[in-house]
This record gives C-alpha cells, sequence and structure tokens, in this order.
C-alpha cells in the first residue's frame, strides 16, 4: 500500500496544468513511501490526456472511459476500483471547484485521513503537510496518523512534471452506480461589453472601498489614468460591479502591462488571476497583506488619502 | 421540507497578532459568522419564505462564546439552532472526520431534506466537511454553489457549481442532498431589530456527545496542528514612503515611465 494515486484532472477537452504538479507531489511521496506512482485519467479523451500527463517519473496510468465531463459519481468510482485493484493506498488530488466535489467523498469512503489545500508536504514515516490558515496570514505544519491519507494539494505550488515517461496506459472497466446527481449543462459567464483581459492599464478595486459609493473614486482613477476598471471577487458577489469585471480565479486572468490594486489584500484566488502582470502596483493599509509579496510597488497607507492624490497628479 | 444549514463561529487574526504555541493568541482574534455560511443561511431563510421549507435549523460545532453568532442566524431567520459541544473538542483540532460524525448523529436526529453549509470556514480553510459529510449519511451533493433553484414537487434543486475560470456547470441534484455554498449566492439580509429580538425567544439546544449517543473517541482527530509561523515575506516590491501627497507623487513617476498616460 506503499504507491501513491495522482487523480488528473482536465476541463472541457483540455487538461490542467495542476496536473502535472500533481505528478510531481506525488513522485515525492512515492518516492519517501518506497511505492509507486499511478496516474488515474477518468473521463473525456482519456487516450489524449494519458499521453499528456505521462512524464518521468510515472510508473502506471489507469484510464476510465466515462462521458466528457467531469462527473463526481464516476471519479469516486474510479478511485475506488482503483484503490482496489493497485497497490495505491494514498491519493493526490487537485485542490479545485471539482476537486473539493469528490476528494472529501472519497476520504470518508475509505475511511482516511483528508487534508486539503497543502502547500508543502514532507514524508518521514509519516505525513507532514504545511497549510495556510486564518487568511493566508499564517502557515502551520499539519501531521497526519496514519501512513494513508487523500491530500488535495494547492495549484502552482509545485513545478510541473516534464520529461516524456514510459509508464503502461491500462483501461480500467468500471461498474458506474446510478446517480441522483446529473449535469445537464456548462455556460461561460461573466462576458459582457468590456474584456478587462485586453485592457493595458486596470485599476482593481477590493474589499477596502468599503461602501458601494466609493467607487467613484477609484472610476475616477481609472478615468485619469487611462485605465480599465477591474475588481476583486467582494465587490462582485456584493453586486456593485458586474462579473465581467472579476480578477481571480473564478474570473478572468489578466496580463496587463500595468496592474494597480487598490484595497485588496491578495487572496490566494485573486492571485491567481494577477501574478502575470508587467508591473504590479499595491496600495493597502495593512504592510502584511499578501499582495505586498507580488507587489513591483507598494504603497501602505489609506487609499482614501493616497488615490485622491494621485488623481490630481493625472488631472 | 427542512432545511439544515450548518454555521461555524471562524477566528479572524487581527493585523498584529502574536503565536503562542501552534495557535494565534486568542486576545488578537475576532470572531464572526463564516462569511460563507451567512449565504447559506440567507438561501435557507429564502426558501422559508417561497414557502418551500417549513423548518430552518441550524447547527454548530463550538463553545458557550458560539451563541453570539448562532443568534445572529436565528436573528436573520432560521427558526431554532442546535449548538453542539463537549470538552472532547477542546483536546485539539477537529479534523473533518470528526465533524461529520458530530453532524452525522445530528442529522439523524432531524432528518433534513437538504442540508446547506459555506464551502469553506474563513479560518481553517479545509472545504470538506459538506461533501464528506453527504457521503456518510447517503445524500446526494454539490460542491460550490452560486446558484440555486429548488422544486420541491421534483425533489430535485436546479445548481449552477462555479468552475474556476468564468464557466459555470448546471447540476440538477435530486434531494436529499448537501449543498455547499459559495460567497455571491444571494445577497445575504442584515438582521432586524425585530428579528434580533425575535431571535431571544428561539431555542438555541446545547447538546454534548453523549446527548448524541456519541463518545470522544467518535471524534478524535487524525491531525494534529505542529507548528504555526508567520510565513516570510517573498516581496521585494519597492515600498514608496512618504506622506500621501509624496507616495503619489512618487508613483506617478512610475507609472509615467511603465507608460501610463502617455
Amino acid at each position: 500500500m506503499d504507491d501513491v494515486l495522482v487523480v488528473s484532472e482536465h476541463r472541457r477537452g483540455e487538461l490542467r496544468d495542476v496536473s502535472h504538479e500533481a505528478v510531481t507531489a506525488g513522485r515525492a511521496l512515492a518516492d519517501a513511501r518506497g511505492g509507486d506512482l499511478h496516474v488515474a485519467v477518468i473521463a473525456g479523451n482519456v487516450e489524449r490526456f494519458a499521453e499528456d500527463v505521462n512524464r518521468a517519473g510515472v510508473d502506471a496510468i489507469h484510464t476510465v472511459e466515462h462521458g466528457e465531463e467531469f462527473d463526481h459519481n464516476v471519479y469516486q468510482a474510479a478511485i475506488a476500483a482503483l484503490l482496489d485493484q493497485t497497490d495505491a493506498g494514498t491519493v493526490v488530488i487537485p485542490n479545485s471547484v471539482n476537486g473539493l466535489d469528490y476528494a472529501p467523498a472519497v476520504a470518508e469512503a475509505q475511511g482516511l485521513p483528508l487534508v486539503t489545500d497543502a502547500i508543502g508536504i514532507e514524508y518521514d514515516d509519516g505525513l507532514t503537510v504545511t497549510r495556510e490558515m486564518y487568511g493566508s496570514k499564517v502557515e502551520t505544519t499539519v501531521d497526519v496518523t496514519g501512513d494513508r491519507f487523500v491530500l488535495t494539494i494547492r495549484g502552482g505550488e509545485w513545478a510541473p512534471a516534464e520529461g516524456v515517461g514510459d509508464a503502461p496506459v491500462e483501461s480500467v472497466g468500471i461498474d458506474i452506480p446510478e446517480s441522483g446527481a446529473r449535469v445537464t449543462g456548462f455556460e461561460e459567464v461573466g462576458n459582457g461589453d468590456v474584456d478587462i483581459a485586453d485592457a493595458d492599464v486596470l485599476v482593481s478595486v477590493g474589499r477596502g472601498i468599503g461602501e458601494e459609493e466609493n467607487l467613484e473614486l477609484v472610476e475616477e482613477l481609472a478615468d485619469a489614468l487611462g485605465a480599465t476598471l477591474s475588481s476583486s471577487r467582494p465587490i462582485v458577489d456584493n453586486g456593485w460591479l458586474p462579473k465581467n469585471r472579476q480578477v481571480g480565479q473564478s474570473g478572468k486572468v489578466v496580463t496587463p502591462d500595468v496592474y494597480i490594486a487598490v484595497g485588496i489584500s491578495g487572496a490566494v484566488q485573486h492571485v491567481a488571476g494577477m501574478k502575470g502582470s508587467d508591473t504590479i502596483v499595491a496600495i493597502n493599509t495593512d504592510p502584511n497583506a499578501p499582495i505586498f509579496d507580488i507587489a513591483d510597488y507598494g504603497i501602505v497607507g489609506d487609499l482614501f488619502d493616497v488615490v485622491p492624490e494621485l488623481i490630481d497628479q493625472f488631472a | 421540507m427542512k432545511v439544515l444549514v450548518t454555521v461555524k463561529e471562524v477566528a479572524e487574526a487581527n493585523d498584529d497578532f502574536a503565536i503562542e504555541g501552534t495557535d494565534i493568541a486568542a486576545s488578537d482574534l475576532e470572531y464572526d459568522l463564516n462569511e460563507w455560511d451567512d449565504y447559506a443561511i440567507e438561501a435557507a431563510v429564502q426558501l422559508a419564505e417561497a414557502g418551500i421549507a417549513d423548518e430552518v435549523v441550524t447547527v454548530t460545532i463550538g463553545p458557550e462564546r458560539t451563541e453570539e453568532t448562532i443568534r445572529m442566524a436565528l436573528a436573520k431567520g432560521a427558526d431554532r439552532a442546535v449548538r453542539v459541544w463537549d470538552e472532547a473538542f477542546e483536546a485539539g483540532f477537529a479534523d473533518v472526520a470528526a465533524k461529520v460524525s458530530t453532524f452525522e448523529a445530528v442529522v439523524e436526529d432531524e432528518d433534513p431534506d437538504l442540508i446547506l453549509g459555506g464551502v469553506q470556514a474563513a479560518d481553517t480553510g479545509f472545504g470538506a466537511t459538506g461533501v464528506a459529510l453527504a457521503e456518510r449519511i447517503g445524500f446526494e451533493h454539490a460542491a460550490v454553489v452560486n446558484a440555486l433553484d429548488v422544486d420541491a414537487d421534483a425533489g430535485v434543486a436546479h445548481v449552477r457549481r462555479e468552475l474556476e475560470g468564468g464557466v459555470e456547470e448546471l447540476t440538477d441534484v435530486e434531494l436529499p442532498a448537501v449543498l455547499t455554498v459559495q460567497t455571491g449566492l444571494n445577497e445575504p439580509r442584515y438582521a432586524s431589530l425585530r428579528g434580533i429580538r425575535q431571535a431571544q425567544r428561539k431555542e438555541i439546544a446545547a447538546t454534548d456527545l453523549s446527548d448524541l449517543g456519541l463518545s470522544a473517541d467518535d471524534v478524535e482527530s487524525a491531525l494534529t496542528i505542529t507548528s504555526m509561523y508567520e510565513p516570510e515575506s517573498e516581496s521585494d516590491a519597492e515600498l514608496i514612503e512618504g506622506d500621501a501627497g509624496e507616495a503619489a507623487g512618487r508613483l506617478a513617476e512610475v507609472l509615467r515611465e511603465k507608460g501610463v498616460d502617455a
């Protein structure tokens, strides 16, 4: 049971990058445990995904053909079958929206401990996971009792596996139980008159703006700079700006020349959507805000003091 | 139908805080209703107002202190609350399975048709309890739901799951089900004065493990937090000093160098 099973992730015909990162994390675990690394490819174009995920360090690939897209019922049944049929006793799953739709059920069904959203792992007679708490303000190390577990890993924390592997690819037939949850379709949301991904300069506003009526201030700044207005999630959740203005994991990924974050703390989901910007400017009252970790220029100060002065500079 | 809402009181660290042992010093923490759960409460109360839900019950694992937060949920329209606490929970960090065992026992007592909870707790951020609970009790589930339309006659919840990158998955989930709720699902209300007054008379049933037919062994955690520390800043940002006017002046120079307003 020292083998490790990594579950790859794909959506709408594309293998997602986190699959390759999970292979790297899984390989490290398998090495520490003295076991093999198995990769599961479930649903969709399994042959093409299997070829893509067949990178250095993978020992075996198991494909399960069933439907085109993610269905937690299929994933849960496939993983149960693979844990039964192989020597894998431990599972590594991407900490994505879909990962969180089945990983907890897999852990529960197998009676295994679950640790989610890992940003680091060490294995020495047992697993120690590094993960964040209190909204990324602290990191913790968590020891896991027992030698088998289900782990979900945060995207972007491990280097993607590279090279060409020569793992055998085996198709696995499984019985999928009846499910009372059925996917009926997909919809692209957040498109509209403005595409923030096209903008060269973005003024992006976050929770620090406080009240809806204060948005005028950042709109004025965007006008003065000839920039486009975007935002972090809470502004859209509050209905203050439409969904097409949202930067982040569930919104748009943007890579402007200049990104000015105003009152944005820099939660990991937001950073995932803007870290590729050429120049990042952050204005925030909290000197410990994670946005400063990725900023090129920072002003630790009150946006209500700084932004009016900045508007004056460009008036 | 009956809706059960899992509600957590979460701790938020002040901007300046100290770490004592493996947690943030209690004096540097402030407690509040978990933001995601606020949306779950609102969804449940809206189902009641639409005549779909007959009763909305909240369940919380937490010490007596959490009753203030629970009252907030009651003031927003939940009918009554169950609060589970036991000295077994004071021993350390409760893992997902420990919480699931507790909720499972409450579900046996309450027999809900629909269970709503937040996608994750703001403090611990596991994002797992709802889906694990569904597996344990044999309910259907959907995680990260940002639109919800319950057809009680058909026994189906039509939901949207918010995937990454601006894509939503449309899914039909048969009841009984557990749904984990994403922020933005609705507009959580503020408690009205009338609601706050009424909440004072609503029941919060304080329950311990033995009341639920459980023992400390049932909530033994497989996880132990062994250290907590502030991550080293990876920042190589040029911090612009000075008062607001000076800082804005310097930033304007930088922005013009980068071609802004060129």
